[in-house]
């Protein structure tokens, strides 16, 4: 009997495929993404908008928060944890989170190291912009990845930019020859056996979900259109007018994602989604997905 | 479709028995792909209408909160239901056979309430007791490796279920005539006997349509 492998945690990520991983910042919450069909929740103690309005140090959110929603909830319960800060995982990890998110939207703990994922037994997320980001983090062990598009904004082209520039990196890798793949290794930064494996399945060995900007069903569909194979929603759900709604809203788009009679339907009277920011007047300072390397 | 060795079709000269996948949420693709290794035609099902050309479904790991939910939102309940009732087999792996059983400890509604079962979710605990195993399958020669993550278990059983594996004195693998159901997921592994079993059961029933 092994716990941990690589198996056991890759395969954590398999099941919340086509699935909605929601915010949450409290157990009432949590209890209304699990009954909108939520197949996981991330449980906060501020949704990313908050974190951009509030400014100052994000850190990893008070033990209570979390414990709270792990009571009120049988789907599984995610936690953030600073990038770099692996003291704040083995917490998140003794606490009983089921999955870790090293987070570029809690300001980073480290700017060189990232956590030494296979160091634990809980499963991680991490975000990436391109396909060499991302293989560095399932090289150091991350067991699923997301886009990072940019948090908080309710702006979906940040997590286009990220899922359109992997999934086409993937197609280009698959097509090198496999002497051109040394190269490829070394302009990455990662190690030739993992990009040996892109080159022959075409894919991640690991989930890819969209997330930082989905706010609308239809971006979570266009997400899934683009390769997603899901998608987490931070603040869109909470900060929108009826979160009820919303989250169901949301689910079904992923689910059905060609049906687009479907999505129409779905998005009808759904009230204001949260309001968005454009993302060239955000301050250089406060791009969240420059966090990280 | 093509099995990899080469055969366009199962043996005995039947048409190939095409399994579909309930494709609302979870992992889809790798049960499609072990359903195509084991010889069948895997069909990724997302409206009813497509059980129609079905030979068997499988119910696969994912939510089951999330699955039950969106089965119930487009008619699956009652399509499955009547699939089942022409005698067309099931199998359903953790949230699968969560959604298969007629009885879930703790919660008052069942999903497609089929298989004459007490079952508990989330069994063994939280993500980080997840594990994997060698598992002695009764049907299946040599031991199955056995992936649970936040595993089911099957408390109580009618004797009209079969159990086919237990781990640690705990059912995690039954059948109930044409009912399959394995609280671990063989679909995450390259072993596809399970699957094989799957499709004989498959056989087996249109032979006896």
């Amino acid at each position: 009997m092994e716990t941990g492998t690589s198996r056991v945690k890759r395969g954590m990520a398999e099941m919340q495929k086509g699935g909605v991983i929601m915010d949450v910042m409290n157990a009432e919450q949590a209890k209304v993404a699990e009954a909108a069909g939520a197949t996981a929740v991330m449980a906060l103690e501020r949704v990313p908008s908050d974190i951009r309005a509030a400014g100052g140090v994000a850190r990893m959110a008070d033990p209570t928060v979390l414990e709270e929603v792990m009571k009120v909830v049988s789907i599984p319960v995610m936690a953030k944890a600073r990038i770099g800060h692996f003291v704040e995982a083995k917490v998140l990890e003794a606490l009983g989170a089921d999955y870790i998110d090293e987070s570029e939207v809690l300001t980073p703990a480290d700017e060189v190291f990232h956590i030494d994922k296979r160091d634990f037994t809980v499963p991680f997320v991490c975000g990436a912009k391109d396909l060499g980001e991302a293989l560095r983090r399932i090289q150091e062990g991350a067991s699923m990845m997301r886009t990072k598009g940019e948090p908080g904004t309710g702006n979906i082209v940040e997590a286009v930019r990220h899922m359109r520039l992997i999934m086409g990196q993937l197609r280009k890798v698959q097509g090198l020859s496999k002497d051109e793949l040394y190269a490829e290794a070394k302009n990455l930064g990662v190690n030739y056996d993992l990009l040996l494996g892109v080159h022959e399945t075409g894919k991640l060995p690991v989930v890819n979900f969209a997330a930082g900007g989905v706010a609308t069903p239809s971006d979570a569909a266009l997400m899934m259109h683009l390769g997603a194979d899901g998608v987490f929603v931070g603040s869109g759900i909470f900060k929108s007018d009826n979160p009820e709604k919303f989250a169901r809203a949301i689910v079904e788009a992923t689910t059905h994602y060609q049906d687009y009679k479907l999505i129409a339907e779905v998005s009808k009277n759904l009230g204001a989604p949260m309001k968005g920011i454009e993302i060239s007047k955000l301050d250089p300072s406060q791009r969240m997905q420059d966090r990280g390397w | 479709m093509i099995h990899p060795s080469g055969c366009r079709i199962a043996a005995g000269n039947q048409r190939m028995k095409k399994i579909g996948v309930l494709a609302l949420q979870g992992a889809v693709a790798e049960h499609m792909r072990s359903i195509a290794a084991a010889g069948g035609e895997p069909v990724a099902v997302k409206q009813t209408e497509q059980l129609d050309e079905l030979d068997g479904l499988i119910i696969p790991g994912g939510e089951s909160t999330t699955i039950g939910k969106l089965m119930r939102k487009y008619g699956f309940m009652e399509a499955i239901r009547e699939f089942a009732a022409q005698g067309k087999p099931l199998f359903g792996t953790c949230a699968g056979l969560i959604v298969l059983a007629k009885r879930i400890e703790g919660q008052e509604e069942a999903h497609l309430g089929l298989m004459d079962m007490t079952v508990a979710r989330n069994a063994f605990g939280r993500q980080r007791e997840s594990f994997e195993t060698d598992l002695p399958v009764k049907g299946i020669e040599d031991p199955v490796r056995a992936v649970f993550i936040r595993a089911p278990l099957i408390k109580e059983v009618s004797p009209e279920v079969d159990v086919l594996s237990v781990y640690k004195d705990e059912i995690v693998t039954a059948r109930q005539g044409h009912l399959l159901v394995s609280s671990y997921h063989p679909e995450l592994t390259d072993d596809y006997r399970l699957h094989a079993y799957f499709l004989k059961m498959a056989e087996e029933a249109a032979e006896n349509r």
